[in-house]
């Protein structure tokens, strides 16, 4: 049991974009799903249209909030997936090239929303 | 006609054997019986052989923690009749422990674990006795109390998964204690402990499995524990960041071992 400080604070930072990231998986986009994915095309609710869509996208928070919905999600599964591999598959010798792929990955879906989300 | 019960026992002599094997044992299935009852009939009445820890008999020791079929139990209040008639109950040592003998564990390994964390008041000013009680609200007690329950018996280390795989784990029991003396407000040695516990083989190599709280038979809820002291880790890192001159006598620095 060494002490790494430095590592460990960065499993704080890690650790709290995963709580984060459940919270919102949980609670947001099963709103998102439950809407888009059942209230407006089995008629529940009356269906917004396409035009009114695009209006509301020019909006930032609304922007802000749809990447939020898919950055912080990204990072809960590069967590858990990360210590699924771990745990799981017991490969955690293979701890630099699991983290980059984890994280990075994260990171590549974030930058990827940002720019989908900007260049609307 | 009496009820029996089968005891399958797992047997280990270091001198003789090389793994363990298994023994069977027929005892009387009385109604008021534990696990560890029908062991102290064997040791009295049929083998005199069988090795394995006990003391108090009322879930205060901590030391008869043992896999009854393979839950880990403290074998004294864990009654045989809850396992029915002519059942087979198979009792073994505490799982992901070195065994010494028969029943009985090693646990240097734990006890190490257990000090590393510095599971006692840290309090450099403390006043001169002269000065009277330190007196607690019950709030104060509160907050605290229920991880103050552990008897240090290990069953949450034999139940956690994470304990299996990794032996650098600090461990439940290890890290709620640190929690019960962190959450003392006698105490100011949290800042020494942050070191240990906020690594990842302490808070963050816990996965939130949840097993160390389900067997615990003291309710001490050590996965609750490990997950307060998780969301404490990481506002500290969030200070830390944003103040780093404020957050100067921060645990990176004031910890040693």
């Amino acid at each position: 049991m060494s002490e790494t400080p430095k590592k460990a604070s960065n499993e704080g930072f890690l650790w709290l974009l995963f709580s984060a990231g459940g919270v919102v998986a949980a609670i947001l986009i099963p709103i998102q799903l439950f809407l888009f994915g059942l209230a407006f095309p089995l008629g529940w609710l009356p269906q917004p249209s396409y035009d009114h869509l695009v209006y509301l996208m020019s909006s930032p928070w609304v922007r802000l909030y749809l990447f939020v919905m898919c950055s912080l999600p990204l990072f809960h599964w590069a967590h858990r997936f990360r210590f699924t591999l771990y745990d799981g598959l017991q490969v955690k010798h293979l701890n630099e090239v699991i983290f980059a792929f984890c994280y990075g990955g994260a990171l590549v879906g974030t930058v990827l929303a940002a720019y989908l989300l900007l260049s609307i | 006609m009496a009820d029996k019960i089968v005891l399958e026992i797992a047997r280990y002599a270091p001198e003789r054997d090389d793994k363990p094997s298994f023994q069977s044992f027929e005892v009387p299935l009385r109604k008021e019986w534990v696990v560890l009852d029908a062991l102290n009939y064997i040791k009295d009445k049929v083998d005199g052989t069988l090795t394995y820890r006990w003391s108090c008999r009322m879930g205060i020791c901590g030391s008869c923690g043992m896999m009854v079929n393979g839950e880990p139990k403290l074998t004294c209040a864990t009654f045989l009749t809850s396992y029915g008639n002519n059942a087979t109950v198979r009792v073994e040592p505490l799982r992901y422990f070195p065994v010494i003998r028969d029943l009985v564990t090693a646990l240097s390994d734990f006890l190490v674990k257990l000090q590393k964390v510095k599971p006692w008041l840290i309090h450099p000013n403390q006043p001169p006795l002269s000065a009277g009680e330190f007196l607690q609200t019950p709030e104060q007690l509160d907050l605290y109390k229920q991880f103050s329950m552990c008897i240090n018996c290990t069953l949450c280390y034999a139940a956690c998964p994470v304990v299996g795989l990794d032996q650098e784990f600090v461990g439940p029991a290890a890290l709620a204690l640190a929690q019960r003396y962190n959450l003392d407000n006698r105490d100011q040695g949290s800042a020494e402990r942050l070191a240990t516990l906020a690594h990842p083989d302490g808070i963050w190599g816990c996965t939130f499995v949840g097993e160390c709280t389900r067997v615990c038979p003291k309710h001490v809820d050590p996965a609750g524990a490990i997950q307060q002291y998780k969301l404490t880790a990481a506002l500290d890192w969030v200070k830390s960041f944003i103040l780093p001159r404020g957050h100067k006598d921060a645990p990176q620095e004031t910890a040693h071992d």
